[in-house]
């Protein structure tokens, strides 16, 4: 039709989620995000009972006692789950930050030198890309070997390349505006623009990236758990809990808890990146105003 | 000697898919200090890249730029020499040449040498002044004020800079008709009180008659008329000025309709033989599709690329 | 009888935090043939009450008032048959003749397509009647140019192609908004001349909605001045434009460049800036900016009333002849 009426519309669904909805969504990912780190810190605290110690009679359905019921072993599946936050989110936050640092780091050095620079480093993300992501973690891991470790570091092979070329990206596009090229006129070096100028620009989406990435990182996580790549028995772990789970499919309890953990925090992190897509856009409060041509 | 000078500016791009295109076939042009240069024609006849090669954003392919007497060279990625800081250009888009997260103030006092944080305060808030921004405005963003009051923000961050010639591109091309009347007379006034050179490139006619002393027409990355403004106006010398001047409509409510230049202007990859113009022209005959006439002197400073321009009895100046 | 005739329209967009109203009660009517010109700046309403007519605002807007086309009445029409009406009877042609053009579509595609719609052409009349509508608007070969995508033509001739799309199903109505503002003075003249052709040879009525004085001078037959979503003054063009009575419009006409006038004669700016919608000042929304505005315009909304030959919304009447 015409551009102005697809600028209207385009304007009134900007986003998957309509914006009356936005806010309650951020406020809830906002809180239930907030709730899971105050549990992995208070853990101890919180759990009855010790998530490894086998002290109760095995296989046993929610109760008063045992909110989530225990599992074939005979442990309180709700300790476990608690238990299992201290594994998931700290090496989810600390594998996406550092998935974060390089990919960002790539991907500035290959904006900012372009050339031959950017193709080599590219085509190396190219690579990456070129891979399903749980395939490759999988196949990092299994060559590393088991173990929460090196299950983080395939994730971290995995997940940097988005940000570098989400940063090159940017850093290309901001590097050619106006805004820049008024400041390199002025007498800025290339450098000082990138420092001043730049980056600050890309900071916010990357953030964005990050949270939208921290619920990935746990999938993933105990995706390799539940193949059996990630966290080793004992251990209380979100992913090797379902795969337990799943051998037992009478006792619906041991699975499904753990899921629902996985299911609530990778939600809370999704709507906490989807309204911190609004909060750095600058221009997002505004635009309603200014819609008269 | 002129503040700045372009002589036979040559730039050529790369189009996507391989091939040149001679966006700027050779063009000269000065700027005094004090004086308002108007450089006009349609879009597409390269009087942007013309801009951005005059203080070295895109590299000329040949021809020079001097400014001061130095040698305007293209950008690297180190800061540009001292020299040439005193050259600056305004964009047209006076959203997309401020950074939206910095503030104004900030942004402004980027050009600033000064050393101490409070001779530099003192400083954006004389240029705030200067552009007719109240004080308040150092410390908002760019989003918090309109376009008008936007491109004063460019005005005063290209003045930072102490310039001696400030190239505008289009700077008042999205503005309201009150916003551009306001800027207009504040470029005039910034001419004259602080004996700047400026570059004013539009699309405007109008506008570029009343606040410019001098106009360079380009066609196709050629100058083909250039001249004091009035006279210029008065008795166009070549046909493609006649027929610009002719298309602006006059806000008189009279009810007559502008006159139409017909054709395009045609592809700058294959530009016509003979004078690049004789498409187009009304007055075309034999010779203009052959032989390219030069951009020739004619008396009182002025100049035309046209076989007609000089002839006794056809088009007197 | 008037092809259009709109009755204290209203328009209410929804912004986070509530509504705001963008146009506040407008009256205009445009008969047949003729070019009716809606003047103002940027935040005026004058494109939003055009929208409104069209049913293209976004969701949760309010349109209040009447606007009778054709007999029918706009407002409040279902979607459907609105969509039915606009296209075949009452087309529109924007701004920016870039985005307006499908970019994946051959030209002669995106015109027979709508030709085929409305009219219920066969496949073979439809290329027929695409051919006629472009030679109509001065496509060279229009043969080839139905075959040609939109990024082949400059944005001019994408503008003429617009306007071809338009009037493909002969409209009574044409409503072009800032139709040559992305164009080139040369290219604008043959726009113009090409719509003034139009509204002679097929008695098309347009409204012209420009924020340039100097193209609505030059074609229109009536002009209304819009200001922060109302009409300050409106009447033949050159009453309104040669003798202007409120100060809004003088002011305007002030700011301009005008070709003849004497060089020296600086521009007079008008100060300040327009409101943005939900920041109108009371009263006259004008006061503000107005060098005549005594005590009473900061308080009285001015009605838009007859003043012998047009219609004006300030009681000072400082220019009255």
């Amino acid at each position: 039709m015409s551009s102005l009426a697809y600028g209207l519309r385009a304007r009134a669904r900007s986003s998957r989620i309509p914006a009356a909805w936005r806010q309650p969504l951020a406020i809830a990912g906002t809180v239930i995000a907030f709730a899971w780190i105050v549990i992995a810190v208070f853990a101890p605290l919180i759990a009855p009972s010790n998530p490894l110690a086998q002290s109760f009679p095995a296989s046993e359905s929610p109760s008063l006692h045992h909110l989530f019921g225990t599992d074939e072993l005979g442990r309180d599946v709700l300790s476990r789950v608690i238990y299992g936050s201290r594994v998931s989110l700290p090496i989810a936050l600390a594998l996406v930050a550092i998935a974060a640092t390089i990919g960002s780091i790539v991907g500035a050095v290959a904006g900012y030198f372009r050339g031959f620079v950017d193709g080599i480093l590219m085509r190396s993300t190219d690579l990456v890309f070129a891979f399903p992501p749980i395939i490759l973690a999988m196949v990092v891991a299994a060559v590393l070997g088991r173990g929460l470790f090196n299950a983080a570091l395939a994730i971290v092979v995995v997940a940097w390349p988005s940000y570098a070329r989400i940063v090159r990206g940017l850093v290309l596009s901001v590097g050619d505006s106006e805004y820049v090229q008024s400041a390199r006129l002025l007498g800025a070096s290339s450098r000082r623009a990138l420092v001043r100028d730049v980056l600050p620009n890309v900071i916010g989406p990357v953030f964005v990236l990050a949270t939208l990435d921290l619920a990935n990182a746990i999938l993933l996580l105990s995706g390799l758990s539940f193949l059996g790549l990630g966290a080793q028995p004992p251990q209380a772990e979100w992913g090797s809990m379902v795969a337990e789970g799943t051998q037992y499919f009478q006792w619906w309890w041991i699975g499904t808890f753990p899921g629902l953990a996985i299911f609530t925090v990778v939600l809370a992190f999704n709507f906490l990146g989807d309204s911190l897509r609004d909060v750095f856009d600058p221009r997002t409060a505004r635009r309603a105003v200014e819609s008269d041509a | 000697m002129s503040v700045l000078e372009l002589r036979d500016v040559v730039v050529d791009y790369e189009r996507r898919g391989g091939g040149h295109v001679r966006a700027v076939a050779g063009a000269s042009l000065d700027v005094e200090r004090g004086q308002i240069v108007g450089l006009v024609g349609e879009s597409g006849c390269g009087k942007s890249t013309l801009a951005r090669a005059a203080v070295g954003l895109v590299p000329a392919t040949s021809g020079s730029v001097v400014f001061e007497g130095e040698p305007v060279t293209p950008m690297t990625r180190r800061a540009r020499p001292a020299a040439l800081v005193r050259l600056q250009l305004v964009f047209q888009n006076p959203y997309s040449s401020l950074n939206p997260r910095r503030t104004a103030g900030s942004q402004i006092a980027d050009g600033i040498g000064l050393r101490t944080n409070a001779a530099r305060t003192a400083r954006v808030h004389e240029l705030c002044e200067l552009v007719g921004l109240p004080g308040v405005a150092a410390s908002r963003y760019p989003h918090e004020f309109s376009g008008g009051q936007r491109q004063r923000i460019a005005i005063a961050r290209a003045l930072a800079a102490d310039p001696a010639v400030i190239v505008l591109d289009e700077p008042l091309a999205s503005l309201d008709a009150s916003a551009q009347a306001q800027l207009a007379n504040l470029l005039a006034a910034l001419a004259r009180d602080l004996g700047l050179g400026l570059l004013l490139i539009s699309h405007d006619l109008a506008i570029v008659r009343h606040v410019a002393d001098r106009v360079s027409v380009m066609y196709l990355g050629k100058m083909v008329e250039t001249g004091a403004t009035l006279p210029l106006w008065a008795r166009p010398a070549h046909p493609y000025t006649e027929a610009l001047i002719a298309a602006v409509p006059r806000p008189d409510g009279g009810g007559v309709l502008p006159e139409s230049l017909p054709g395009e202007v045609p592809d700058p990859a294959r530009p016509p033989t003979g004078c690049r113009f004789h498409p187009r022209c009304p007055y075309v005959f034999d010779r203009c599709l052959t032989e390219e006439p030069p951009l020739e002197s004619l008396p009182n400073g002025r100049a035309a690329a046209c076989w007609l321009a000089g002839i006794q009895g056809f088009r007197v100046i | 009888m008037s092809v259009l005739a709109v009755e204290s329209l209203r328009v209410k967009l929804p912004i986070p935090g509530g509504d705001v109203t963008i146009v506040d009660g407008v009256d205009y009517d445009v008969q047949p043939g003729e070019v009716f010109g809606i003047a103002g700046e940027s935040g005026s309403g004058k494109t939003i009450s055009m929208l409104a007519l069209l049913g293209l605002l976004p969701e949760h807007s309010t349109v209040e008032g009447t606007a009778l086309f054709a007999g029918k009445e706009l407002i409040g029409m279902p979607r459907r048959e609105l969509r039915d009406i606009a296209g075949r009877d009452l087309a529109m042609v924007f701004q920016d003749p870039f985005t307006s053009l499908h970019p994946m579509l051959t030209v002669g595609r995106q015109l027979s397509e709508h030709v085929r719609r409305h009219l219920h052409l066969d496949r073979h009349a439809a290329e027929e009647r695409a051919v006629e509508l472009l030679e109509d608007v001065r496509i060279p070969d229009p043969r080839a140019a139905l075959r040609a995508y939109p990024h082949h033509f400059s944005g001019g001739m994408r503008q003429r192609i617009a306007i071809a799309i338009a009037l493909a199903c002969r409209p009574k109505l044409l409503i072009a908004d800032e139709p040559t503002t992305a164009l080139d003075v040369t290219v604008q003249a043959g726009i113009l001349r090409l719509l003034d052709r139009l509204r002679r040879e097929q008695d098309l009525a347009v409204i012209l909605i420009t924020h340039d004085l100097g193209v609505l001078s030059s074609i229109a037959d009536r002009v209304s001045v819009f200001y922060a979503g109302r009409v300050v003054e409106s009447g033949a063009r050159g009453d309104v434009l040669q003798h202007p009575r409120h100060p809004y419009t003088r002011a305007l006409l002030d700011a301009l460049p005008h070709p003849e006038a004497a060089k020296e004669r600086p521009l007079v700016a008008i100060g300040g800036s327009p409101p943005t919608p939900g920041h109108i000042p009371s009263g006259c929304s004008f006061h503000t900016r107005c060098t005549h505005a005594v005590d009473s315009c900061r308080v009285d909304v001015p009605e838009l009333r007859a003043v012998s030959d047009r219609r004006l919304a300030c009681p000072v009447d400082p220019f009255s002849a």
